[in-house]
């Protein structure tokens, strides 16, 4: 358990080290490179704004009414027999269809509950451990015209499924 | 469906709200989030900047084609109907070491290419063997920095908000590994059903 920690903190200065390292060896100009790739984040920033002002806003309506809680206190005693924490429903719904989306929802849960409790931890390894079933299906069926999807669907959503628990598995073994 | 769902946790909402009598705290937090969502998009900036200029020099550097490299006989056991040079492969293998680094914009375009590159291959409109591997392993996405959730972490004050990668890691392989059985899993299916 202790690695998992371990790598948890190492491994983005290593990379970087390695990175600027090899760069400076082969002679790029490693300033300018970083400024001029780093422009995209802030164009990738902005392109997020209005997705996660909408999501946000309409999980915030849902949880202020106390619809939010009334609908987990309705799951939870099935919940937690699985050893499910409820409040990682909505989260666990929305993640195969909308990236963007999920990623509200993430961010609302570590707003409400902390970005170190429990359920902030896991909202985290959920959000960065699957990807969205639906976006890609559709992006990259649609983009070359494929109309017959087989058994694509059922291989994506079964596999987000099995992120899912891997995550609260984990999450619960490293930080429970 | 990303439609319906927003709108009725907002139209739920609201309607739960007029008969138990918290519409004052909707009105609140419908304002206040708006806020708060603007706040840290605007944030996400800081870490976003940084990342993809790292990965900028990265990509110059040619580590991600070194990674590639490394993945290459993988892919290639991954995709057993595609040809050994076919230039599908190259394309998978792009699109794949983007996704790791959590390079979705970089990602996407490689994809389409590699997924045109397929369909050459099959020549029809139904999805082959190689194009539903390829959506597996993107859906599961191998992901060994998730950048943004990172950035999150840190505009809420995290003690420390990259204590989740190694969980994630863990959490992504996986799922990755899932979804390649279930390809397995779910081809040789259809197969025996032909």
């Amino acid at each position: 358990m202790a690695v998992i920690t371990l790598i948890s903190t190492w491994l983005i200065p290593c990379f970087i080290l390695l990175v600027l390292f090899v760069a400076t060896w082969k002679r790029i100009p490693t300033y300018e490179t970083f400024v001029e790739g780093g422009k995209e984040g802030v164009k990738m920033a902005f392109t997020l704004l209005p997705f996660l002002v909408g999501m946000i806003v309409s999980i915030s309506i849902l949880r202020a009414s106390g619809a939010l809680d009334a609908f987990v206190g309705l799951l939870s005693p099935i919940l937690n027999f699985f050893g499910v924490p409820p409040d990682i429903v909505p989260l666990a719904l929305v993640r195969p269809i909308s990236g963007t989306a999920a990623l509200g929802v993430t961010t609302e849960l570590i707003d409400s509950n902390g970005p170190d409790s429990f359920i902030g931890r896991l909202a985290s390894t959920m959000q960065g451990s699957t990807d969205t079933t639906l976006y890609i299906l559709t992006v990259y069926f649609g983009a070359v015209g494929i109309k017959k999807m087989r058994y694509a669907l059922k291989v994506g959503l079964l596999a987000d499924l099995i992120g899912i628990i891997a995550s609260i598995v984990i999450v619960t073994i490293i930080f429970g | 469906m990303v439609n319906i769902i927003w709108a009725v946790m907002a139209i739920v909402g609201i309607v739960y709200a007029m008969f138990n009598g918290t519409m004052d705290k909707v009105n609140k937090a419908l304002f206040e989030s708006a806020d708060e969502a603007v706040t840290i998009s605007i944030g996400l900036i800081s870490i976003l900047v940084f990342w993809l200029g790292i990965m900028k020099v990265a990509d110059k550097a040619g580590i991600l084609h070194i990674l590639a490299k490394i993945f290459r006989p993988v892919v290639l056991k991954l995709f057993p109907d595609i040809p050994k040079d076919h230039p599908a492969i190259g394309y998978i293998l792009s699109n794949l070491t983007a996704n790791m680094f959590g390079l979705g914009n970089a990602a996407t375009p490689m994809g389409i290419k590699a997924m045109e590159q397929m369909k050459q291959l099959s020549g029809s409109d139904t999805a082959s063997r190689s194009m539903i591997t390829f959506l597996a392993l993107n859906t599961s996405s191998l992901t060994i920095i998730p950048t943004t959730v990172i950035a999150i972490r840190m505009h809420y004050n995290s003690t420390s908000p990259t204590e989740i990668v190694g969980t994630t890691i863990v959490a992504t392989i996986i799922s990755t590994l899932g979804a390649i059985l279930l390809d397995r899993f779910f081809h040789h299916r259809s197969i025996r059903r032909e």
